[in-house]
């Protein structure tokens, strides 16, 4: 069934997309899987509709639980014949997390990543509290294998900084 | 094409050692020199998981009947494992039988030159004709990235630091460097794979991770050790004494509770 075709179907594909969306990541509840990149697509496979979510780190201890929320989430609103599947390609960016995210996330107290890995994961954040770009790192790993921790040297507290990967 | 158990085969032989390492790095937890290397070794431990994870997943999805990737990591024995025999060494280094206390230089030159050869490796399987296998490869790429820019802060710390530190990392460079060899030696199962199109000809790796390597060991005054014959076997099943005390402790709760779910 081609879901373009069906408005019905369509509008239902838009309702599990928002569902999905909207649920917190369980490690940093200020933003969303959407925020994050995580929910990739929503699609009609097989003739019912199928969840696509995308691991962050290999070893992610949250991806477990992330597609277990999501599976409880379809199952409350009435979903349950809603499939959810990892998928791996294309890998995870955090060039994927938005504008808006990357504003909750500094609210938050965790500097936003400055681009992929790609483009030189030594780029240094700047403090998310004061703005300063006069940083230290403290620890290549912070409270999430995501964060790396980090002090500002100009309002001396110390911050979480969402690694490029 | 390659037949599917060659194909199975070699994707068990990927995920073998980020397997056998991440055990190692996760013997440090709890016991780091300092907390934030103590974050550190379980991180990079955790993403070394993940990718073994990852690709015991896919091994499990190809063979088909009761493959899982518990099985392949609980239920193989010493002879079916085929992860690099440097890994399994005991973080107390090559001479030690396993005895003496954990040498932080020798875990992390090790984790340098697997990361680089890592690095090296994923770069390659990206292109893979597998293309779970490249979907793989593209993931774990990004965090061996990582994880060679953590060996290798500490590795220029430590050799270019206190006149003990570099002994140590001297040491260490000295007895890890011929177990590289057999990173570069092919035998059948690479040269199947590599000539369909699913790996990497692995000889082709030695000459981008050597200039990785000796740039790193200089700019760390550390000397890069003579070449040496020296061909271990831990990826043709042949392996050390310390393999099995390492599955013993691993695979202990699977097996004493072989339905267990967690």
């Amino acid at each position: 069934m081609n879901a373009m075709a069906d408005p019905a179907a369509a509008a239902r594909l838009e309702t599990i997309r928002a569902i999905v969306g909207a649920i917190p990541d369980p490690e940093i509840p200020v933003v969303t899987l959407a925020d994050l990149g995580i929910l990739r697509d929503v699609l009609i496979d097989d003739g019912a509709p199928l969840v696509l979510l995308t691991p962050t780190y290999s070893g992610c201890p949250a991806t477990e639980a992330i597609a277990a929320q999501a599976r409880e989430a379809l199952d409350a609103a009435g979903f349950a014949d809603a499939r959810v599947r990892t998928v791996l390609a294309p890998a995870w960016s955090t060039d994927w997390i938005g504008e808006d995210a990357r504003r909750k996330l500094r609210d938050f107290g965790i500097a936003p990543p400055a681009c992929s890995a790609a483009c030189g994961a030594r780029t240094p954040p700047a403090c998310p509290r004061c703005g300063s770009g006069e940083v230290e790192q403290v620890s290549r790993w912070g409270s999430t294998p995501c964060k790396a921790h980090y002090r500002c040297l100009a309002c001396r507290e110390p911050f979480d900084y969402f690694k490029p990967y | 094409m390659i037949p599917r158990e060659r194909h199975v085969e070699y994707l068990l032989r990927l995920a073998d050692s980020p397997l056998v390492l991440s055990h190692r790095l996760s013997e440090w937890c709890g016991h780091g020199p300092v907390l934030e290397e103590d974050l550190a070794l379980a991180n990079i431990a955790l993403d070394l998981l993940g990718q073994a994870r990852l690709l015991y997943q896919h091994a499990a999805a190809l063979a088909g009947g009761d493959a899982s990737e518990d099985r392949y990591a609980y239920f193989r024995g010493v002879p079916e494992f085929r992860n690099f025999t440097m890994l399994e060494l005991p973080n107390s280094g090559v001479a030690s039988a396993g005895a003496a206390d954990p040498d932080y230089a020798f875990t992390i030159v090790r984790n340098a030159m697997y990361s680089a050869w890592a690095l090296e490796l994923w770069e390659r399987l990206s292109r893979s004709a597998d293309a779970g296998l490249a979907a793989i490869a593209a993931k774990s790429l990004k965090e061996a990235r990582y994880h060679l820019e953590h060996a290798s802060d500490w590795t220029i710390r430590f050799g270019d630091g206190t006149d003990a530190s570099h002994a140590r990392a001297q040491r260490a460079l000295d007895s890890l460097a011929p177990y590289a060899n057999e990173w570069f030696a092919a035998d059948a199962l690479d040269d199947e794979a590599a000539a369909s199109g699913l790996g990497v000809d692995c000889a082709a790796l030695r000459g981008p991770w050597l200039v990785r390597m000796r740039a790193l060991a200089e700019e760390a005054t550390l000397r890069w050790p003579e070449d040496s014959a020296f061909l271990s076997t831990g990826k043709r099943g042949l392996h050390g004494e310390h393999l099995g005390y390492l599955l013993a402790e691993m695979q202990s709760l699977a097996r004493a509770h072989p339905e267990a779910t967690w």
